[in-house]
């Protein structure tokens, strides 16, 4: 009979080579995982280079996912269960693998040709290098070969089904269904039934080996997470950011124009946004960064939404535009989706570094509203609050998301489409009494006129412009005055900024304080801290320009503050200059999202430093 | 009738009602007066609504003219006006929209947006001035300065062989390519009404003389007393004659144009004949220059094509039709699975 354990918690990871098939694998893992109920966050991390050299360590592939049947908030730090297709693999990921983790190895990779591409020097699987691990050697390559004998497909295409086999094993090994991978199959190949027969009978193998052979002695459990009650989906950042543009176009009324030249990771909202036309999303591949946001700019000026999405290199070339939006005092989203590094830098990595650039990297005293989501879901609401802020205070809002965010991925509690506040906006058409540069009294805010709108013929433009009527103006007082409007409409939004909420003790001894996409890592580890004993509170921050207006108060209700970012300190710079308060910074930019061990280990060190004072 | 059709009906403009209430800071002589001389004419002439109008400027001194317009201006940004244009057609393309830029705005800080619109046919129109000086920043060389021009940033002469804007746009694949002179302001009056006839991106390349950093750059072929002897007017259709007493003629031959002169009783028959939709012709014309050749003004190139922004709602007309538009559903997309 089946012999079943039961387990709470379970991190995998898929690695192999970047045609290997990983990602697609790892995805189909994620949705079954959800299917089953558990909680789970994943981690896709894959290299620069399309088609590396096969074999290569640099061109290892991976897609790590934790799922639990409690709330887990990221994915993972250590891997229980490493599937690796060749030597590169499991050297790139061993280092990381959990003592005792269990390594699934395609045993037809460890040829002596990859062995030395890889770096070892004899064979891992056979020199008991690896006797801490539990080991299954699997012949996966010829497994697969094997059950698609019959196929009538070549060579090729059948080397290209062992993801499948192999994720029919990890299916049976954590005792998952293969009906939602079959129908997402079904899905695929619809118009590649040779292709479609072969990929299912692969996974279909990989399954029943697991049986026949009696590869691994236990199937494990992961019992359903206690979530809250409701319909959920998979999703990551980019879709959730893709569905709240379109939900926000829809709430407000207003056509979305999305502008972006192709830059990783950001080009995956724009692939997304793209395919979305029948919900009436214009979206345009421009010929560079520059054209992409001022053909939003224009679009704004004219009365739709204009947004935009880049990343670092490209956020740089965008800069004297954005400007022009702050002068003109115009709606604008501009999208970063912040990655790893300097210049060209590590494209396809994570980090935090765009923060302080974003505060004040613009000539002049130019103030942008700065958001950042906190989890691949919150990217949802993140875009719908972009919207909403940007026509409401007439000025471009800039979104801090990045790498880690777009492509890891959540169960999401879908919300009802009608309980989604509208977005209210109101297009001046009353020509008595109208100035361009006339402003709300609560928000500031000039009107916003659709060009077309008759009797309400104006002139703006990137010239100073003289209070409420909006000439052109060289008047020292006047300019004074406008560059201190300008700078307080911003401020004026922390109206629309809800107070940060404590959690954990309201006050007392460490308060540990994120922004953006930590927030599930940061959490992770405060609760760790907690359960061991020690009384840590944490704040996470999602609008960083304005800042929450109880942040102050907060931050002075604790001995120590601690903030960890994917940066060398730039939240900290910003609370010890507005706050006077001694940030003390923990800073890591490996590329990737914390490791949620370390960070609780600099807690804690943190912490015991309070104590012996 | 449309709302629109409607109100060009009942309005009748006069070039004046063109103008902003702000004066004019052009430098006294500058031909920018004349060029928005004949803008506001063409405009009156066409009689669209005034508030259907956006003109979209970038940076230099013909940059300044939205401001002493009185339609929907926007003076934006060095080598952007392209752009910014295209987003505002894209977002409402029922507005009649206006490019102004300059030799050093259009063709070298924004050289990259002038392919790329022409490319994908928007339907925009684009003035672009060129008095080959950079002007607002008093007199450095532009990238269409004539190869050898002496000034503050070339004292010892450019070493550099001018941009030709004509051929950047017709090898960019224009469907609207037109050159003038802001000294023949009733010509550039007829070729901007053409222009906004076009659907699709219209390109007038409009000589501009500049009185204080390159005066007189153009004298050579638009002064008065030689301007039919040096220039050579397009007709589509009609041979290319050109002198004070249509005796001269170009004929094509051998991949190049010699000129021939004759009676013009009896104008030989083998004379190139104009041709609109002729691409290599159009390009061939766009190189000639004075001296060795009179300067071609008119009409180079006018092809119907479908615009940019008639394509892209087509587009999602048809996306519509064919897939579910129920946003509800969208959110629901994938695999759901529910917690009780």
């Amino acid at each position: 009979m089946d012999n079943i354990e039961k387990l709470d918690k379970v991190t995998v990871k898929f690695a192999g080579d970047s045609g290997d098939g990983v990602q697609i694998m790892g995805e189909q893992f994620g949705n079954v995982t959800a299917v089953v109920g558990n909680d789970f966050a994943t981690l896709p991390d894959y290299p620069a280079e399309i088609r590396a050299p096969q074999g290569t360590t640099y061109g290892v592939s991976s897609y790590q996912i934790q799922f639990a049947a409690y709330d887990i908030y990221t994915p993972g730090d250590n891997p229980d269960v490493l599937v690796a297709f060749n030597p590169a693999a499991l050297k790139v990921n061993l280092p990381t693998l959990k003592p005792g983790g269990i390594i699934i190895a395609n045993e037809d990779e460890f040829t002596e040709q990859n062995l030395r591409k890889a770096g070892f020097e004899s064979n891992p699987l056979e020199d008991g290098s690896l006797n801490s691990y539990r080991i299954y050697r699997v012949p996966i390559t010829r497994l697969t070969l094997e059950a698609l004998k019959e196929e009538p497909i070549g060579h090729r295409e059948k080397l290209r089904c062992k993801n499948f086999f192999a994720l029919g094993m990890i299916s049976w090994l954590f005792s998952r269904p293969l009906d939602p991978i079959i129908s997402f199959l079904n899905k695929r190949f619809a118009s590649k039934p040779e292709i479609l027969g072969a990929n299912i009978k692969a996974l279909k193998a990989g399954y029943n080996i697991c049986d026949t052979m009696e590869i691994f002695p236990v199937h494990y459990q992961v019992p359903p997470a206690r979530l809250e009650p409701g319909k959920y989906r998979n999703i990551n950042g980019a879709l959730a950011t893709a569905y709240g543009l379109v939900v926000a176009s829809h709430k407000s009324g207003l056509p979305i124009v999305y502008c972006g030249y192709p830059i990783t990771p950001a080009s995956e909202v724009l692939h997304i946004l793209s395919a979305l036309k029948h919900y009436g999303v214009i979206s345009i591949q421009t010929e560079d960064e520059i054209a992409a946001i001022t053909m939003a700019i224009g679009a704004s000026y004219a009365g739709a939404l204009g947004i935009t999405g880049t990343s670092g290199p490209g956020l740089a070339l965008k800069i004297e535009s954005l400007n022009l939006a702050v002068m003109a005092e115009i709606p604008l989203v501009v999208f970063d989706y912040q990655r790893a590094g300097i210049s060209t830098g590590m494209p396809t990595k994570t980090e935090q570094g765009d923060l302080l650039f974003a505060l004040f990297g613009r000539p002049s005293d130019s103030h942008v509203i700065i958001l950042a989501p906190c989890s691949p879901s919150d990217c949802f609401w993140t875009a719908i609050e972009a919207v909403k802020l940007t026509t409401k205070y007439m000025t471009p809002v800039l979104v801090l998301s990045d790498q880690f965010l777009i492509h890891s991925s959540e169960p999401w509690k879908l919300p009802e489409l009608e309980n989604i506040p509208n977005i209210e906006i109101e297009f001046r058409k009353n020509p008595e009494g109208f100035y361009p540069y006339i402003r709300d009294e609560k928000t500031l805010a000039r009107p916003w006129v659709k060009v077309g709108t008759p009797g309400l013929e104006h002139r703006i433009g990137g010239l100073e412009k003289s209070h409420i009527y909006g000439n052109v103006s060289y008047d020292p007082e006047n300019h004074d005055l406008m560059t201190k409007l300008r700078a307080q409409k911003v401020q004026r939004a922390v109206q629309d900024i809800p107070d940060v909420q404590i959690m954990g003790p309201p006050d007392g001894e460490i308060l540990v304080v994120g922004w953006g996409s930590t927030y599930g890592h940061i959490k992770a580890a405060v609760e760790l801290a907690n359960s061991e004993g020690m009384k840590v509170s944490m704040i996470h921050l999602r609008h960083l320009n304005p800042l929450p207006k109880n942040l102050g108060e907060v931050l002075r209700k604790f001995k120590k503050v601690v903030v960890p970012e994917l940066n060398l300190g730039q939240l900290s710079y910003v609370i010890r200059a507005r706050y006077l308060v001694d940030a003390i910074g923990y800073n890591r930019v490996t590329g990737k999202p914390f490791n949620v061990s370390e960070l609780l280990s600099f807690i804690k060190e943190e912490y015991k430093g309070l104590k012996t004072h | 009738m449309s709302t629109l059709e409607k109100q060009i009906e009942e309005k009748t403009y006069k070039p004046s009602d063109f103008k902003s209430d702000q004066e004019p800071r052009w430098c006294p002589g500058c031909e920018d007066y004349a060029i928005i001389k004949a803008f506001q004419t063409a405009l009156a002439e066409l009689g669209i609504p005034k508030e259907k109008h956006a003109v979209i400027s970038g940076i230099g001194c013909a940059a300044r003219l939205p401001y002493y317009m009185s339609t929907y201006g926007f003076h934006t940004i060095h080598g952007r006006p392209i752009p910014i244009a295209t987003g505002v057609k894209i977002a409402n393309p029922e507005l009649s929209v206006w490019v102004i830029t300059g030799d050093g705005d259009g063709i070298s800080i924004g050289g990259n947006h002038l392919i790329h619109v022409m490319r994908r046919n928007v339907d925009i129109n684009i003035l672009l001035f060129d008095n080959k000086v950079y002007g607002l920043t008093k007199g450095q060389y532009s990238p269409t300065s004539n190869k050898g021009t002496v000034n503050k940033s070339a004292p010892f002469g450019t070493i550099e062989e001018p941009a030709e804007p004509v051929a950047l746009a017709l090898a960019s694949g224009a469907t609207f390519v037109a050159r003038t002179s802001a000294a023949y302001v009733k010509h550039l009056t007829e070729l901007i009404k053409e222009a906004h006839k076009h659907k699709g991106t219209s390109f007038i390349h409009i000589y501009q003389n500049c009185y204080i950093y390159n005066d007189g750059v153009f004298d050579d072929f638009t002064r008065k007393e030689v301007r039919e002897e040096r220039n050579l007017i397009l007709e589509h259709g009609k041979p290319l004659i050109f002198g004070k007493n249509r005796d001269k003629g170009l004929r094509f031959k051998n991949g190049r144009f010699e000129i021939v002169e004759f009676d013009p009783k009896n104008p030989p028959e083998d004379l190139t004949v104009h041709d609109e939709t002729n691409l290599s012709l159009a390009f061939a014309l766009s190189k000639l220059y004075w001296p060795e050749y009179p300067v071609p003004m008119g009409i180079f190139r006018r092809v119907s094509q479908p615009s940019f922004e008639e394509m892209l709602y087509t587009q999602i007309e048809k996306a519509k039709e064919r897939f579910q538009t129920d946003i509800a559903k969208l959110l629901y997309s994938g695999d759901i699975w529910e917690v009780r």
